[in-house]
């Protein structure tokens, strides 16, 4: 089935309310969630570099409706949301914020560095296109136990221009690697323009250089990217190869909690506002009839009251002790397995 | 028991931890059909196929990254980089990645992969080949740090790497691959972070690892014509380092050389001399020496290459110094 403007929706076209109103719910709670997290990093509760996923949530979310268990993720540092979107309990994601003792990472890894072993979430990586050299290997291990699932590496704009990002699309290609590199171009790595990063700003186009199929999606809209991820995963789950989408989208805040904006105008963000993926979902179902404006309220008060259980979980949650400030360096070793 | 290679002994551990852990697989650069170029994997493509000996690209940071993930998700890979002078391409792998994965993420994704890379001078390769670059990742907590110095100890400690939980970086000397010495037949395991005394004495400690171990034993047996007893001490492992052991010799001796082929400014031997002076001030008669490489990229010049590496007659007089035979120049 395709929309108006020729779009394959056949994925989509097939959710329920139901599902729906879930992507509704999800968006919705990490924006809730990252628009709380600002506020306790203004009020000194989360310390640290801290970026925040508000204005990009439908790629995410979009992603994870596809994904199964089997899948594997990884993703940069603007992780709050990849993490929510993949499962992970929220409360233990705002604890790690705080740097507690319930944190999915214990308080050692903060911000940057949320992971789940049985979620197949490995972060969380904090050096530009580190990850992308990562993911090649979390490719193999599944190439080599023959297992039914894709690894989806997420990274910016910025990442493109990092050696990793041609290393690995290189390897990636090369070894026939069950891989979906999303490239979330959110138009500025930091605070630097792709145009002023970049020699050509068609980003897609640099995986084509590595023999690989690329694809494009509006980032800003959950339903697109569904039906893009979805199209990438049976693609390299049938050819065994890997591919590269582009998801255009933006971030409505800054890089992170300490940054003026110098690089761009009030009237930039405000035009992206109204491209709001949330917004948009809403507007959709309205006007299909699907739910109306108070199924929408019901939601956004129940988000409320779990956004405040979240930090309250967070606030109640133990500093990790200090005398056990080196435990995890290592395994416990002297005897090695024999 | 058989008398074999270095070059041998590290075959055969990695034949036969593979043969043991289907989870092993070998990648780097040209170490299938090219059988390795310092042909440590030799006959492995053949024994264990393209899905367990893989060649790399030229992409030592993928390289590295491959070793990374695949080791979070399960595998043991076990990395080939063709010199450690290449590993410098891939230390934002080993040093943001690798090492740290375990502890920023409270222990849920440890990294068992094991990095193993030739290196070290005298072979007239110039300043980017010769190089002995430990201390970079002796420093960074989270890597195990491996260098052994006799095919004995390659073979256990390999094998003892290919078992653990954590990334271990496995340093070989290009120098010692034709070394031949005694190793079981039967298969045997070394501990982790447990030096070696190669050569008991009385008068004065000589600690070092890797190639220096032989240039320190040749120095002690020439030496003993003269009358000095000198005790030879083999680190094995730079991280953890096993400084009780030349601890408990200093308290017999009184007296430390330091043996490195790295360069001197916080080299391997500032740890350790460090390390003895905090905990063992009293048991020293002399000062500590070092005996280290000279602090100049390695020139080409067979001659002026020499002069860079330490030999035997500088470590005896380092020994004759911290005796008092001869005058402090």
């Amino acid at each position: 089935m395709a929309e108006k403007d020729g779009r394959d929706l056949s994925v989509t076209s097939r959710l329920t309310r139901k599902e729906l109103l879930s992507l509704y719910r999800q968006m919705q709670l990490i924006r809730r969630f990252e628009e709380k997290t600002a506020e306790m990093y203004q009020r000194g509760r989360i310390a640290g570099f801290c970026h925040l996923y508000i204005g990009e949530e439908a790629v995410a979310v979009g992603l994870e409706h596809v994904l199964t268990n089997k899948d594997y993720v990884i993703d940069a540092y603007r992780d709050h949301g990849y993490a929510i979107a993949r499962g992970m309990d929220p409360k233990q994601v705002m604890a790690e914020l705080y740097g507690r003792s319930d944190g999915v990472a214990r308080g050692r890894g903060g911000s940057m560095h949320m992971y789940s072993r049985e979620l197949k979430f490995f972060g969380g990586d904090a050096i530009v296109g580190g990850q992308i050299a990562v993911s090649t290997g979390l490719g193999f291990a599944v190439k080599y136990r023959q297992e039914d699932a894709v690894v989806v590496c997420a990274f910016g704009d910025g990442a493109v221009n990092e050696g990793t990002f041609h290393e690995g699309l290189n390897l990636a290609s090369l070894w026939n690697l069950p891989i979906v590199f999303i490239c979330e171009n959110n138009e500025f790595g930091m605070g630097t323009a792709v145009s002023r990063a970049s020699s050509f700003v068609d980003l897609s186009k640099r995986a084509l250089g590595y023999n690989m199929r690329i694809d494009k999606v509006n980032g800003m809209d959950v339903l697109a990217v569904i039906e893009v991820i979805d199209r990438a995963v049976r693609y390299v789950k049938s050819e065994q190869r890997p591919t590269f989408i582009e998801a255009r989208t933006y971030r409505f805040r800054g890089h992170s909690m300490s940054d003026p904006q110098r690089y761009r105008t009030r009237e930039d963000v405000a035009t992206w506002r109204e491209r709001d993926p949330i917004k948009r979902l809403q507007q959709r179902m309205i006007d299909a009839g699907q739910a109306a404006e108070e199924d929408f309220k019901a939601i956004r008060s129940e988000i409320e009251q779990q956004v405040k259980d979240i930090v309250a979980f967070a606030e109640d949650s133990p500093k990790p002790p200090l005398d056990r400030l080196t435990e995890f360096a290592f395994a416990d070793y002297k005897a090695p397995d024999q | 028991m058989q008398k074999i290679s270095m070059r041998e002994a590290l075959n055969q551990a990695l034949r036969e931890e593979m043969r043991r852990d289907m989870r092993i697989f070998i990648a780097g650069e040209d170490v299938g059909e090219y059988q390795g170029s310092f042909k440590v994997t030799q006959g492995l493509l053949e024994e264990f196929g393209q899905q367990r000996v893989l060649d790399t690209p030229i992409s030592e940071q993928v390289i590295a990254g491959l070793g990374v993930g695949s080791a979070m998700a399960g595998l043991r890979p076990c990395i080939e980089f063709m010199t450690v002078n290449f590993m410098m391409l891939a230390m934002d792998q080993l040093v943001n990645h690798a090492s740290k994965w375990r502890y920023m993420s409270g222990n849920i994704l440890p990294v068992p992969a094991v990095f193993r890379a030739p290196g070290g001078g005298g072979q007239q390769l110039g300043a980017q080949h010769s190089q002995s670059l430990e201390t970079w990742f002796v420093h960074a907590p989270g890597l195990f740090v491996m260098m052994p110095s006799t095919p004995y100890d390659a073979k256990g400690l390999l094998k003892t790497a290919l078992r653990m939980e954590d990334p271990v970086i496995f340093l070989e000397h290009e120098g010692l691959y034709s070394l031949e010495g005694e190793v079981p037949e039967e298969e045997y395991l070394l501990p982790v972070g447990v030096g070696d005394i190669k050569r008991p004495g009385a008068d004065v400690t000589i600690v070092s690892y890797s190639r220096m171990l032989h240039v320190s034993l040749e120095a002690a047996r020439k030496l003993e014509g003269q009358g000095v007893d000198c005790e030879v001490i083999d680190l094995r492992c730079l991280k953890p380092m096993d400084t009780e052991l030349v601890l408990k010799s200093v308290v017999k001796t009184g007296r430390l050389v330091c043996v490195e082929e790295c360069w001197r400014t916080c080299g391997v031997m500032a740890e350790v001399a460090a390390q003895i002076q905090e905990f063992g001030m009293d048991y020293l008669d002399a000062p500590i020496r070092r005996v280290s490489g000279r602090e100049v990229p390695m020139p080409y010049n067979k001659e002026l290459e020499q002069a860079c590496i330490p030999s035997a007659e500088q470590v005896i007089e380092a020994v004759n110094l911290t005796l008092g035979r001869k005058a402090a120049d």
